[in-house]
């Protein structure tokens, strides 16, 4: 065993910025390639629409980035953003929290996650979104609703990733800090999260967009404001192009969304290798 | 008094449905500051008793008693040394090193003082910070070593301790165990395949036999202390030990073959 050589491998275990020795383009290149091929999706768009295929149906991009900017110039689209935004951001934080804390505590205590097990895959079994007249029914029109149904998709997610993330954790680890007289706060604080954390964050990440579709769906069966509402008047009134456009800014959304969670992901990870 | 007192005890698990019998009516009494090895085939339950000392596991029939008492829960008066290396992934090696201090609550300056002066004498200094993924399995053993003899245990338990270590530094270990136990006067129980390294070191040797493990043969090291760790194996006395010690082997693994 040589020092030396052990050490050689080290700079492949710190993270570096992915880069796939097999592909001949770098980051920029290949965003230059995405552009490129929205540019020429959207030009074959622009030339089917009214040709190949009935203008009603799919509209054309000049129509849809017309209509973003009127929204966007008399400000009417900024209230139903903001009101996604906040429904799903609230929805999140709530779900996750009590996923979280829901999958630490059957994590942990074998008699409760054996009693609740068949309930709990009852319930993971449904579809969510199913729930939405009920929550209208019980939290009314207004936010709340919304809020409920991106929480209620969100917590299962969570749930079930925290759950097997706190399963994960090395039983011989345990046992090693369990004789150095650790207690059980010691224990969950000092082994089971620091193991689990990855598990929960993938958890975050698949949730999120779950988040803002439960959002949507929620604006969508009774509301007044936010994207979901949108995209519903937009199609009860055969407006193809404000449809498109609407979907346009919920997916502009989702990108922004995913992409803070990436970063607050590589945050965790730079931390936890320097802190912990 | 002893310290440790096995009482006939059994061990049988169930694998896969099928009952499996790692230790049969053993019975081994360890008197405080004795360094005992223990050595027989693989496979003969010497892992399951260190596990059943430490209170991870309890044996199916028998007692197992620490200073007199009955050990029914985890035993926090030992320090155990398992062949894994059970190292936290994400803490770095001195991280690692004073987690035992870092749960008695000892403050930040003072456990990563004393982490670090075992760090030195484990011969990882230069390496603090560096992972448990990044460092060689000899290395990763010199950090349990260190983290296990940090919280300072009254016993030691050590399976199979220096196994991935190379010569050299097998001896520099086997040196610094000796010279701990002489400043802090730990009752020492290891398991070892090696019959020199079982003589170097321990004050006993018990052979232990093929499954279900029981105890064949027991004999003190009357060696005296302090001990030459390289040289004591050259001395006519430790020829005399190794080829009593040797040939009782040599039926319990004979027998193994039949």
């Amino acid at each position: 065993m040589s020092a030396a050589e052990r050490t050689g491998d080290v700079t492949s275990v710190l993270p570096e910025p992915a880069q796939d020795e097999r592909s001949e383009f770098g980051d920029s290149a290949m965003l230059g390639f995405q552009f490129l091929l929205a540019v020429v999706v959207l030009f074959m768009w622009q030339g089917a629409s009214g040709r190949l295929v009935d203008d009603f149906f799919v509209s054309n991009p000049i129509d849809v980035f017309r209509r973003l900017y009127t929204w966007t110039a008399n400000g009417s689209i900024f209230q139903h953003i903001a009101a996604t935004i906040y429904e799903t951001i609230a929805g999140f934080m709530i779900g996750a929290s009590m996923g979280v804390l829901l999958g630490i505590w059957l994590g942990m205590s074998r008699f409760y996650s054996r009693l609740l097990n068949p309930f709990l895959w009852a319930l993971n079994a449904l579809p969510k979104v199913a729930l939405a007249p009920l929550f209208v029914l019980w939290f009314g029109l207004g936010l709340e609703s919304k809020i409920a149904l991106a929480a209620i998709l969100t917590l299962f997610i969570v749930f079930i990733n925290t759950y097997q993330g706190i399963k994960d954790v090395d039983e011989d680890l345990l046992d090693t800090v369990r004789l150095m007289k650790a207690t059980r706060g010691q224990l969950l604080r000092k082994v089971i999260l620091p193991s689990s954390v990855a598990w929960i964050f993938t958890g975050f990440k698949v949730a999120l967009p779950n988040a803002l579709i439960g959002a949507v769906i929620g604006e969508m069966i009774a509301s007044s404001y936010g994207l979901g509402y949108l995209v519903q008047l937009s199609g009860a009134q055969f407006d193809t192009a404000g449809v498109f456009a609407v979907l346009f800014v919920i997916g502009i959304l989702a990108v922004i969304l995913n992409q803070l969670i990436e970063m607050a992901h590589s945050r965790l990870d730079h931390w936890r290798v320097l802190n912990r | 008094m002893s310290m440790i007192e096995l009482a006939s005890i059994s061990k049988t698990f169930r694998q896969k449905g099928e009952p499996v019998e790692a230790v049969r009516n053993l019975s081994l009494s360890i008197g405080e500051g004795e360094i005992v090895a223990v050595i027989g085939p693989s496979g003969c339950g010497k892992s399951t008793l260190l596990n059943m000392i430490s209170g991870l596991y309890r044996p199916t029939t028998g007692r197992v008693e620490y200073r007199g008492e009955r050990v029914t829960a985890v035993n926090t008066s030992v320090g155990y040394m398992t062949q894994k290396d059970n190292l936290l992934p994400w803490r770095n090696v001195r991280d690692n090193v004073s987690l035992p201090l870092e749960i008695q609550g000892v403050p930040k300056a003072q456990r990563e003082r004393a982490a670090e002066e075992l760090i030195r004498r484990v011969g990882l200094d230069g390496f603090e910070e560096k992972l448990p993924s990044e460092l060689s399995g000899g290395m990763r053993k010199r950090v349990g070593l260190a983290r296990m003899l940090l919280a300072r245990p009254e016993t030691l338990l050590l399976d199979e301790p220096f196994g991935a270590l190379d010569a050299q530094l097998k001896l520099a270990m086997h040196q610094l165990l000796l010279s701990i136990k002489e400043e802090y006067g730990q009752t020492v129980l290891f398991v070892t395949h090696d019959l020199v390294e079982a003589i170097t070191l321990s004050t006993k040797v018990v052979i232990c036999s093929r499954r279900p493990g029981t105890i064949r043969y027991s004999r003190d090291v009357d060696l005296p202390f302090p001990r030459d760790v390289l040289n004591v194996r050259f001395t006519e006395q430790f020829g005399e030990i190794y080829n009593d010690i040797w040939e009782q082997l040599r039926q319990e693994y004979k027998e193994d073959r039949l």
